[in-house]
């Protein structure tokens, strides 16, 4: 796969009891903004680890850039820009001496893209990081995994706990990432909306297993939610074939379904029930449906 | 160019921006020549992915609502589309589709309706001169 900038085969994992990452296969296309979503612990961290060579994969494959990122760290690293959900950055240092100290590592870093960073993030590079605020601390890291424009970006919950102002600066630092030509970046989230807009393909983590990826407006088109009035009020959710999930109360009830919508449509006829709307559902409704466990069967209408 | 994308409405996100760019152009407010913002730039400012514009902007031109010219842009097509007409019709439409479902929930009927266009049209020409 020349056109992946990732490619990764069969990856597993365990930490003691718990299975992180089960037979994971993804390939993360040249140019794409991919978008890696999933509820916390479900795996995305220990993903992105395995990426940057920070963990060594005890089962599976992982190329990065065409090279494995365990046996060649340096080369992988400077290639990539990675603001990690922790950000641990040496906070008895000023901006600037971090600055430099990053710049160190990185033959490519354009010190006027820089300069120009500092400004568009209002930063005060003589403050020690000790004393910036949370914002401040995500710009300061956001500056220094771009700095060097790299091939790849690789963000780590870039938005979690942030204002929408700096998530702003971070949404837009990916869109111009991606938009010079070439470029890639791999962003995990649980701020559905957000990868919504701006990824062109999404993957799905679940317990440490792979849902779904797909480019991002397959996973939509896939995906419908129907709202469905039946002939007459339940108090327990039936059982409707070919949604993947169903809410609702009294008559009136919202199902999602994943491309088997013929098979709903079959049982709302013959029970007499009408369906009101057909519509997409968003991202965030589609991954809510495909990681909630289906309601126990209790009975059907 | 003040375009609003709500991920809401189940629309993709490119035809929405078709939607509302044809819209402009219908009603004046972007003129025949204008440039559209670049398709970086609109994508920063609306923090979307570059794609959904670049694909926007092909819809756009395969329409011929906006024809792009090599190295210096993307621009508002000069040309009347014949299509006008009915892409003035297909928008207003649109609300006249939202005007009468409103209508119907509050118990309006088709008459009720027309007579309160008639109104609201009358106090609009007074607010006018």
């Amino acid at each position: 796969m020349t056109d992946s900038v990732i490619h990764i085969q069969s990856l597993s994992r365990r930490f003691r009891n718990k299975q992180a990452l089960d037979n994971v296969t993804l390939n993360v296309p040249k140019g794409s903004v991919f978008g890696l979503v999933g509820e916390n612990g479900a795996g995305k961290t220990t993903l992105l680890k395995h990426v940057l060579g920070l963990l060594k994969a005890s089962q599976g494959s992982v190329r990065v850039l065409d090279m494995d990122p365990v046996a060649d760290p340096a080369a992988v690293l400077s290639r990539i820009g990675y603001l990690s959900e922790s950000r641990e950055m040496p906070d008895w240092m000023k901006i600037q001496e971090y600055m430099h100290f990053q710049a160190s590592f990185y033959p490519d870093w354009d010190h006027k893209y820089a300069a120009e960073l500092v400004l568009m993030f209002e930063l005060q590079t003589g403050q020690k990081i000790r004393t910036l605020s949370r914002g401040q601390l995500a710009r300061v890291g956001l500056l220094v995994a771009i700095a060097h424009r790299p091939e790849l970006l690789i963000l780590d919950e870039p938005s979690s706990g942030l204002d929408p102002v700096v998530r702003r600066d971070i949404l837009a630092a990916i869109i111009r990432t991606v938009a010079d030509e070439g470029r890639t970046v791999l962003f995990s989230s649980h701020l559905l909306d957000e990868v919504q807009r701006v990824s062109d393909h999404v993957a799905m983590l679940h317990q440490g297993r792979l849902l779904l990826s797909n480019p991002l407006e397959q996973v939509l088109e896939q995906h419908s939610r129907w709202t469905i009035r039946l002939a007459q009020a339940v108090t327990d959710m039936p059982v409707i074939p070919g949604t993947i999930s169903c809410h609702g109360s009294g008559q009136e009830l919202s199902v999602i379904c994943n491309g088997q919508h013929p098979e709903m449509q079959k049982w709302v006829s013959e029970c007499g029930a009408q369906i009101l709307d057909r519509a997409t559902p968003t991202l965030e409704e589609i991954f809510v449906a495909r990681v909630t466990p289906a309601m126990p069967a209790q009975q059907s209408v | 160019m003040q375009i609003r994308i709500s991920q809401e409405d189940g629309t993709p996100i490119y035809l929405q921006l078709v939607n509302q760019i044809r819209m402009l152009v219908s009603s004046g407010r972007l003129a025949d020549g204008e440039q559209l913002p670049a398709v970086r730039k609109l994508a920063e400012q609306l923090i979307i992915n570059p794609n959904t514009v670049a694909r926007a902007y092909r819809e756009l031109e395969t329409a011929g609502v906006v024809i792009s010219k090599r190295g210096s842009g993307v621009f508002v097509s000069g040309s009347v589309s014949p299509l006008s007409r009915r892409e003035k019709n297909r928008i207003l439409n649109e609300r006249i589709d939202a005007l009468l479902a409103e209508a119907v929930q509050l118990d309006f009927d088709i008459q009720n309706v027309a007579e309160l266009v008639r109104q609201r049209s009358l106090t609009f020409e007074q607010g006018n001169k």
